[in-house]
């Protein structure tokens, strides 16, 4: 199993956009010009968002979690960004309502089924009202980085998992 | 019998792969036999015949011989309660 790539590089503060497509295609032009994934990626994931929404109505801080198919994907990261006003997204399993999203966490995974323990506790952060609370309002990426890499337990996961 | 539950989301990747972990746990806690099936929900329909459960955070209109569980109470814990109460009623039918 390859690394997860994740550093400041993959974390976006003040994202500006009046929609959740151009959020959307911010975030993942970020990931194609560092070349973690196809230039594909953008497309499919504007469109999947579009069929399978991923806003999710999280304590405190509303937040989505866009992903797409395992092709698109060149290196395995997750892009975290913090919009500088809430975009609506979509509710997931819902066809119509939405939630204002301040957090995004795009994740460009290399392998279905797989980082079970990372998706848990990345779930696990979104019932912490607290901890999306301080990434919404944090300005040092640094700081963001070295939160998630605590709560996620990115270490961990390099050396142990399957 | 082990009950056939599917789990699935649109990419079968991220959030059904959370769900199923817990649909298992739920199940061995409670000393239930399940079969899980993680899929895309557009696979879906090739279980209709076998399936005695939907369990999914993708939205389907589509209408199945069998109950569909939103679960994406799973990935916000708001509710959560609520929605393995139901997927327990479910199963021990």
């Amino acid at each position: 199993m390859s690394e997860l790539f994740f550093n400041e590089s993959v974390i976006l503060l003040d994202v500006e956009g009046d929609n959740k497509e151009e959020v959307l295609a911010t975030i993942g032009n970020n990931l194609v010009e560092r070349g973690l994934v196809k230039e594909s990626f953008v497309p499919a994931i504007i469109k999947r968002e579009g069929e399978f929404a991923t806003g999710l109505p999280t304590a405190g801080v509303s937040v989505a979690i866009p992903h797409t198919d395992v092709e698109h994907v060149n290196k395995k990261t997750i892009s975290v960004a913090v919009l500088k006003n809430p975009v609506d997204f979509v509710i997931m399993g819902d066809d119509s309502e939405t939630t204002p999203v301040q957090l995004v966490f795009m994740l460009a995974m290399d392998e279905a089924h797989s980082q079970l323990s990372l998706l848990q506790k990345l779930m696990q952060v979104f019932q912490e009202e607290d901890t999306l609370k301080y990434l919404v309002n944090q300005k040092d990426k640094t700081k963001v980085k070295s939160l998630l890499e605590e709560k996620l337990d990115f270490v961990a996961l390099e050396g142990g998992e399957r | 019998m082990a009950k056939t539950v599917l789990v699935a989301c649109g990419a079968g990747i991220a959030t059904s792969t959370v769900v199923n972990s817990a649909i298992e746990e739920l199940a061995k806690e409670n000393n239930i036999k399940v079969d899980l099936k993680q899929i895309k929900i557009a696979e879906v329909g090739a279980y209709v015949d076998t399936a005695d459960l939907l369990v999914t955070t993708a939205m389907t209109k589509t209408e199945y011989p069998f109950p569909v569980i939103n679960a994406r109470t799973f990935l916000t814990g708001i509710g959560v309660e609520d929605t393995k109460k139901q997927i327990l009623e479910e199963l021990q039918k």
